[in-house]
């Protein structure tokens, strides 16, 4: 037996694994989530503005317009939406529904990228190309 | 004396669950919401954005999508707290800070849709 038995890693040495996609999506699914949770006073006071008096209305679009504020609603819309594309990924898992490896793996490639191609859809309609 | 320990097993189940029923309900509003700007445009102007929220089933369907969000928020950060932070003492406070500011944050946007 134990000639066969490869010797195991003691520590998980994060930055050495090469993680799997699905773990990817996992882990990117816990930072979105922070992220977002970090954020939302930030979205709470943006939906008050934009739902305010005429002034107030005009406070949210210079915050918007602003570059920097762009830039991390951009990535908020990105956490949005990989929290979103994820969160149904583990609601099939749990309901046995794409668990063996090819289709689980396939599923997490489709959650990166899906959320990606909309995130990008999104900036590029806020930034005027289309 | 037996150490006591800072986490319980009767919580999980009823939690697991709710994040997924919230989960469920703010996917379905995020659809709704989706739809009303691209099909709606009630983004396209302030009056149509107002109107959006103004109208009531509207205003008590996204109430309902803030609280099942704060309700899924607590349960996604309390796990978060509860796998990286080892101090009880630490962990307990940032339990409380957590709980206070979902709440605030729930009255605070149920007010703002309150007020339309």
């Amino acid at each position: 037996m134990a000639e066969i038995t490869k010797p195991r890693p003691k520590f998980l040495t994060l930055t050495e694994i090469r993680q799997p996609v699905s773990a990817i999506v996992s882990i990117l699914h816990r930072v979105s989530g922070a992220g977002l949770f970090l954020c939302l006073p930030f979205l709470i006071c943006l939906l008050q503005l934009s739902l305010g008096s005429p002034e107030n209305f005009q406070t949210f679009k210079a915050i918007v317009g602003n570059p920097i504020a762009k830039l991390v609603l951009f990535g908020l819309i990105w956490a949005y939406l990989h929290h979103f594309c994820a969160g149904i990924r583990f609601l099939l898992l749990d309901l046995h529904i794409g668990v063996e490896k090819p289709q689980a793996r396939a599923s997490a490639k489709g959650v990166l990228v899906i959320s990606l191609a909309i995130t990008a859809v999104i900036a590029a309609k806020f930034l005027g190309v289309f | 004396m037996k150490a006591r320990i800072v986490v319980g097993a009767h919580y999980g189940l009823k939690d697991w669950l709710a994040q997924r029923i919230t989960a469920v309900i703010m996917a379905l509003y995020t659809l709704v919401l989706g739809a009303a700007i691209l099909f709606c445009g009630a983004a396209e102007s302030q009056e149509n954005w107002r109107a959006l929220f103004t109208n009531p089933l509207m205003g008590m369907v996204t109430s309902l999508f803030v609280v099942a969000l704060c309700y899924h928020a607590w349960v996604g950060v309390r796990d978060i707290w509860m796998d990286y932070v080892k101090p009880a003492s630490v962990r307990l406070t940032l339990h409380v800070l957590t709980l206070v500011a979902l709440v605030g944050y729930a009255a605070w946007a149920v007010r703002i849709l309150w007020r339309l």
